[in-house]
């Protein structure tokens, strides 16, 4: 069946399997983190067997097929009675999957074929299956009593690989009689290579590769470890915790594990509330919305605004139009409102993150997360979740050190990551913050001077601005590259991204005692308070949040320095003049300090006084981008309609200098 | 004041009844012609606010009915002498793409169906800047008229630094 990319059907699958492999995966996380998997078993079925059926639908074998395996196991952990499982092995079962699912759903949104195979996966999930089936009888192992019947524990799965000593002979046999032994406490997996009895090849893999059992068993480790060294000719043993995946499992307390005392908090509530009274929208519709809105909003101002009602008796007009005033600035909070998401979901993503960073790179790391029901736009929650990835990998690769440093260190062993957002005026303040090793001031010097990238003396550089400087491309104190980080690519892009949404990013550190990287965005991308001033013919608009004041003075005020730059003493404190008809070239008659007004406005950089010709007053902007055919100009971040249909662009304060 | 040539804009037309017909207007001596599938409307002359750091014939944006259009100066554009709008001075909005600018023309004249056997290809003027944006040379009623070529008119328009 061809698969149109257009075809709605198909467009639904896509969505629908989406959903429900990310539900997937946080049921999974919260099991691994609460240490078991409880109610949510009947979700996680109910997932499977849909996912199963519509991918079958769609004839997408692969997809069927694993969910098909994992319904089946499932299956049989839900209704059998004597089964015991391993919680741990479950969830990886299920988060191997998921990643699975994200990869073949990832192509077919691409228009490339779903070709993963996923053989391998189903094949262990089976052979799980079959091993922790009580009514499973096993005749290659005679004498087998099934599993150990001691109550309460749960096998560990656990790998061998044996060494015999070089010229003991026959090693076939004796490999056969390690498995003779072992079967009375254990339960075998599997062996390699599997025909010892039969095939004398075997003695040479033996000897070139060691013979690797497999196996499952009740003991404690160091008893079945201990049966092993009394193997008669041991040249070596190789002992490690096996998984399904074949990682070592050393590390894997390590996962996000439940602080004490959030336990309750953090289980994810997964009832049937989560379906419900919800409905998905396309996000054009929601666009289409928010600018009618925004359309409504101009309109209403120019009929307000509209010459011809200059000089009538506006008493009773009034008084309607204030009611229309009011409706219309209800309806545009609540379309904001629609558009608004809380983080809960990209916070959540983060879980898996640092579970399997901690994992690769055997750190503890305890994950805390604060305030995600704080709500953003759709279109910041879209654009945030590879920054905010991006600086936890960071944390976990740089930041937080292996347990033994942080142990020397007087730190507790595990490192926490803590995850905040909040609201703080028109905007979202999100905060990483972990209590790590924190930056290094002479490292990062150190680099930036290597790389070029100073332009001030270092010795005036405040702290806070040498940590920013992560943020230039190019910059990466690394000395090698990991998977994670290390190219000198991310806080640069990281940067970028934040930018585009409008917001800042930055970094503070204590050395020793960990780094903050703070994130701020604007709550609203469309519409702003602004300042309307006039320079010349022309009229701009300085959002409000960065106007600290405005006021009148006079030419004796100003004075310029050496290179002509234009400054001025408010309150025992400099700051530079920027003459705005100067800075656009705009002609206008207005340009003796005394007749116009200073503007101080504050940026990322600190504060500088506009001159202006006059203030027009304060207005609720819709912010629209400059149609991009324009090349981007540095000083202006957008325009906006003004009531009277003119147009006003928008200046970026952080941007004049 | 202002004039929509809405009978010109019939967009009911199929794209394909619409391949041969050129909206033709003036700049200066010359008569040029503009595909008119890329024509959406032609408006007068409305308040421009100039936007700094442009090129010269970049006049500004203007408001169309909520959407923000960037003014090209069509003279200016093709390097002739700048003269001063007057009320037969029309906006022609070009749509490609989704990339949506006006372009100020001194007049204009009517659509006319140009078919492909009265084009010759401009010839290779070198360095003159206006076969850059020149598509092919039409010859109706008797006239010659310069056909454009949108897409290099937008697309120069990004590369470009000027002098």
């Amino acid at each position: 069946m061809a698969k149109k990319k257009n075809d709605p059907i198909f467009e639904m699958f896509l969505f629908e399997t989406n959903e429900l492999t990310a539900q997937l995966e946080d049921i999974a996380l919260s099991s691994e983190k609460n240490k078991d998997i409880g109610d949510s078993i009947n979700e996680i079925f109910r997932i499977m067997h849909t996912i199963k059926g519509s991918a079958s639908m769609m004839e997408i074998m692969n997809i069927s097929e694993l969910a098909h395996s994992l319904e089946n196991l499932f299956h049989l952990v839900r209704e059998g009675r004597a089964v015991r499982w391993d919680n741990d092995t479950l969830c990886d079962f299920l988060l191997n999957s998921v990643d699975f699912f994200k990869a073949e759903i990832t192509k077919l949104e691409n228009g490339l074929p779903a070709d993963g195979d996923p053989a391998g996966m189903v094949q262990n999930i089976d052979a799980y299956l079959e091993r922790i089936n009580p009514c499973e009888e096993k005749p290659a192992q005679p004498g087998s009593a099934g599993t150990a019947t001691a109550d309460g524990g749960q096998g560990a799965l656990y790998r061998a690989t044996i060494f015999f000593d070089e010229g003991c002979q026959m090693e076939n046999i004796r490999a056969y009689e390690i498995i003779h032994r072992l079967e009375r406490d254990c339960k075998i997996a599997g062996y390699s290579p599997a025909d010892i009895m039969d095939n004398d090849k075997s003695i040479d893999e033996i000897r070139q590769r060691g013979f690797v059992v497999t196996f499952s068993t009740e003991l404690p480790e160091n008893e079945v470890k201990s049966k092993l060294e009394d193997t008669m000719f041991l040249r070596e043993l190789l002992f490690e915790h096996a998984e399904q995946s074949g990682q070592s499992g050393a590390a894997k307390s390590a996962a996000a594990c439940a602080l004490p005392g959030r336990e309750q908090e953090d289980r994810m509530p997964f009832a049937a509330s989560h379906r419900q009274s919800m409905i998905s929208v396309s996000t054009d519709k929601l666009d289409t919305l928010m600018d009618l809105v925004g359309e409504l909003v101009i309109a209403e101002a120019m009929v307000m605004q509209n010459p011809e009602l200059n000089g009538l008796n506006m008493e009773s007009l009034r008084k309607d139009t204030a009611r229309l005033e009011k409706i219309t600035n209800e309806l545009r909070d609540v379309v904001m409102a629609v558009r608004m998401v809380p983080l809960t979901v990209t916070f959540q993503k983060m879980n898996r993150i640092v579970r399997d960073m901690s994992i690769k790179q055997d750190k503890k790391i305890l994950m805390s997360i604060v305030g995600e029901e704080t709500e953003v736009d759709k279109s910041i929650i879209d654009q945030i979740s590879d920054p905010l990835m991006h600086i936890i990998r960071n944390s976990i690769d740089h930041g937080i050190e292996s347990a033994e440093e942080r142990l020397r260190a007087g730190k507790p062993e595990h490192g926490t990551i803590s995850l905040e957002a909040r609201n703080s005026g028109g905007e979202v303040l999100i905060t990483v913050r972990d209590d790590g090793r924190g930056l290094d001031r002479e490292k990062i010097l150190a680099k930036a001077r290597e790389k070029g990238l100073l332009t001030r003396p270092e010795n005036e550089m405040t702290d806070k601005e040498v940590f920013s400087l992560i943020f230039l491309p190019g910059f990466s104190t690394s000395e090698k590259v990991s998977e994670f980080s290390g190219r000198g690519v991310g806080m640069d892009v990281v940067n970028k991204n934040i930018k585009k949404l409008g917001g800042v990013v930055y970094a503070d550190s204590v050395a020793g005692k960990g780094t903050d990287i703070s994130i701020r965005i604007p709550l609203t991308l469309a519409i702003i308070d602004g300042m309307l001033i006039r320079v010349g013919e022309s009229v701009y608009t300085i959002p409000i949040v960065n106007i600290r004041e405005s006021f009148r003075t006079t030419s004796d005020k100003v004075f310029t320095d050496t290179e002509g730059n234009e400054m001025i003493m408010v309150r025992d404190s400099c700051y530079r003049v920027i003459r705005l008809y100067e800075l656009f070239k705009t002609d206008t008659g207005c340009k003796e300090i005394e007749s116009g007004i200073m503007v101080m406005t504050e940026g990322e950089h600190g504060a500088i006084c506009l001159f202006a010709d006059a203030l027009l007053g304060q207005q609720q902007v819709v912010i629209k981008a400059l149609p991009s055919f324009l090349k981007t100009i540095r000083e202006v971040s957008g325009c906006t309609l003004l009531g009277d249909g003119s147009i006003s662009l928008i200046l970026d304060v952080n941007k004049i200098n | 004041m202002s004039e929509r040539a809405a009978a010109v804009l019939n967009s009911e037309y199929e794209e394909d009844t619409q391949k041969n017909k050129y909206l033709t207007f003036n700049l200066g001596k010359e008569v040029y012609g503009i595909e008119i599938r890329y024509v959406t409307e032609i408006i007068g002359l409305q308040p421009i606010t100039v936007v700094p750091e442009m090129p010269d014939y970049i006049k500004g944006i203007i408001n169309l009915r909520g959407k923000i259009v960037p003014i090209m100066d069509g003279r200016l554009r093709f390097k002739k002498p700048e003269r001063e709008y007057d009320d037969r001075t029309c906006v022609v909005v070009i749509d490609i793409e989704d990339v949506v600018v006006g372009l100020i023309v001194d007049t204009v004249t009517e659509v006319m169906t140009i078919n492909e056997e009265d084009i010759v290809p401009a010839p290779d003027m070198g360095s003159a800047v206006q076969s850059r944006f020149i598509s092919g040379i039409g010859k109706a009623g008797g006239e010659v008229k310069l056909l454009l070529d949108c897409r290099s008119l937008l697309s120069e328009e990004l590369a470009e630094t000027e002098q």
